[in-house]
């Protein structure tokens, strides 16, 4: 079984996810299922098959390296759920 | 002329020739949603005053001279699509508040083709569903039975179009999210190749799964659509350098001679009758035309969904990263410390299929897991592709089912995801190859519900799809079918 509780826990805090203890369980029988599901390509064959990122096999593209930099601070920022002097507020880290 | 019946090119002919405004022509349609959103929930926002001052504009430069397909003609976005100045949620109480600050190129396109958008459409939560059922807006209804979904993700999209809520919208398909809920409404959708839409402002699901595409009655109406949605855009560096394309003008091509595949693992257990014998029925139409019918085998298809249940929760655990209680609008109250307070906002802010996404993606990325599930499904992906490959140099198009059932209930899959992610059974290999695929309305079933008939193609043939589907659209009139919309005030 890939998903008991305790998994559960340690991918909520890896995904930075506050999961309550009550619904762990049933969460965790969820996860289980479809991993039950993805297990089955462990079946497939693909030795020497390369594995395939991307659709298109396009190179990436570059831009001429010109300053693009057109000051949208207060745009980019109005949705943030709390700012000062164009900096975004959180709770205090270093005590 | 029933204005909530008219094709594109109808509308496009009555606004030329004055017969009504783009005035008119929004006020209609906002008067059609103001009655049946209710009921149907298709719309997430709608902006009517931006929507007037677009068709005002929209007689001004019709009076001016100016011939666009599209120019003064209504639509609306699904809400995944970044509007400057209005709101975009991608259905998520994470984004409840967001106000874009810059238009995607879609919207952008389509606004400087002169269309008017009236609104914003329902979705499932970040794309992420199959019934509409996960939008935090509530879900959307099947215009053609109420109690039924419409499908997902684009549902909002579908159910407008169905409804004559709007003439055309916009959709986002990762995994069938265009196709699967035109074929559950009885609308026309096409997912184009990826890389022929941009994906700027378009809010990521799984990048390299995503593209955007038109809902509308007929494949015509797609094709004017995508000519104006598609093109090389530097914004975006998956936008292929040969983006653009001419659509509208092939449309009437012959079908003479067309190599028609018709893949044996679509038509296997899990299929409903009624589905497949429409599909089948739809097979003899292309045939009458002269197009030669071929079996194929596309061996790796069982495969597609556990596939993209690795990398697409892989590639969105990844995007959606980005939604931490910090930048975006939501943020969980009365928070211990930085770590609690990203916690409790993607706790809170987040819906449970997302959530559930998120941690499976978290999980096949974690150390020691990688290999076993993220790399295994990238090579299952190759063999999907290299299927494709196979087929298409046998055939020119490939025709199936879009949906193994016509629309379900809601609440029917709502507490099981596999049941859920088994109802793009037929669509995501085409997302996982990257290579466009459409889906035409091609029956009714005995209960009265649309039946979707899926078009693929090889890689940037969308315009020979269109052509097909057009063709089709000709000799049978499945596309026409409206549903009965019971009146608001009833």
């Amino acid at each position: 079984m890939a998903f008991d509780a305790e998994a559960v826990i340690r991918t909520a805090h890896l995904a930075r996810i506050s999961l309550p203890t009550a619904e762990v369980p049933a969460v965790a029988e969820q996860l289980e299922r479809i991993m039950e599901m993805v297990e089955a390509l462990r079946n497939v064959p693909t030795g020497g098959v390369g594995g395939m990122a991307h659709p298109l096999d396009l190179e990436q593209p570059l831009r001429p390296d010109i300053a693009q930099n057109p000051d949208r601070r207060e745009a980019l920022m109005q949705n943030a759920p709390a700012v000062r002097d164009g900096l975004f507020l959180v709770p205090k880290v270093i005590e | 002329m029933d204005l909530s019946e008219a094709s594109l090119r109808e509308l496009r002919d009555a606004l030329r020739s004055r017969r009504v405004s783009a005035q008119e022509l929004a006020r209609f349609y906002l008067d059609r949603v103001a009655a049946h959103n209710p009921a149907l929930n298709a719309f997430i926002t709608i902006t009517e005053a931006e929507a007037l001052a677009a068709a005002t504009a929209a007689d001004g430069r019709l009076a001016a001279g100016e011939e666009g397909a599209l120019l003064g003609i209504p639509m609306a976005h699904k809400d995944i699509f970044c509007t400057e100045g209005v709101r975009t949620t991608c259905a998520s109480r994470m984004l409840e508040q967001f106000t874009a600050p810059y238009n995607a190129t879609v919207v952008e396109r389509l606004q400087t083709a002169g269309m008017v958008m009236l609104g914003k459409l329902n979705m499932d939560e970040f794309a992420m569903g199959s019934s509409n059922e996960t939008s935090h807006f509530g879900a959307v209804r099947n215009p053609w039975d109420l109690q039924r979904v419409p499908g997902g993700s684009s549902g909002g999209s579908a159910a407008a179009v169905a409804a004559g809520l709007v003439p055309a919208a916009t959709g986002t398909d990762t995994g069938g999210s265009i196709r699967q809920p035109a074929a559950l409404c009885g609308v026309t959708g096409i997912k184009p190749t990826y890389g022929r839409v941009s994906r700027y402002g378009m809010i990521a699901f799984a990048s390299s799964l995503d593209q955007g595409g038109p809902l509308a009655k007929t494949a015509e109406d797609c094709a004017l659509l995508l000519e104006a949605m598609a093109g090389h855009d530097p914004r975006d560096a998956t936008s292929h350098p040969e983006a653009a394309g001419v659509f509208a003008s092939t449309l009437d091509a012959p079908l003479q001679g067309l190599r028609v595949g018709v893949p044996e693992e679509f038509f296997g257990a899990g299929l409903d009758p009624e589905v497949a014998a429409a599909v089948e029925a739809g097979i003899r139409v292309l045939a009458a035309q002269g197009a030669v019918i071929k079996p194929i085998h596309l061996p790796n298809n069982a495969h597609a969904v556990s596939t993209y249940y690795v990398l697409a929760p892989a590639e969105a655990s990844s995007n959606l990263a980005r939604f931490d209680g910090v930048r975006y609008t939501y943020r969980a109250a009365g928070v211990e410390d930085l770590t609690d307070l990203y916690q409790r906002s993607r706790y809170e802010g987040f819906g449970a299929e997302v959530r559930r996404r998120i941690l499976i993606g978290t999980y096949v990325l974690s150390a020691g897991y990688y290999d076993a599930y993220y790399l295994k499904a990238q090579q299952v992906r190759s063999l999907i592709r290299e299927d494709f490959r196979r087929a298409f140099a046998q055939v020119d198009v490939i025709v199936g089912p879009t949906t193994p059932t016509a629309a379900f209930a809601l609440g029917d899959k709502a507490q099981d995801p596999v049941a859920m992610y088994l109802a793009d059974i037929y669509t995501i290999a085409v997302n996982l190859a990257g290579i466009p695929a459409m889906s035409i309305p091609c029956g009714l079933t005995a209960g009265g519900l649309p039946i979707g008939m899926q078009l693929m193609g090889n890689y940037f043939t969308d315009g020979l799809l269109l052509n097909v589907a057009h063709r089709f659209q000709q000799e049978t009139d499945w596309h026409r079918q409206r549903p009965a919309l019971a009146s608001a005030k009833e």
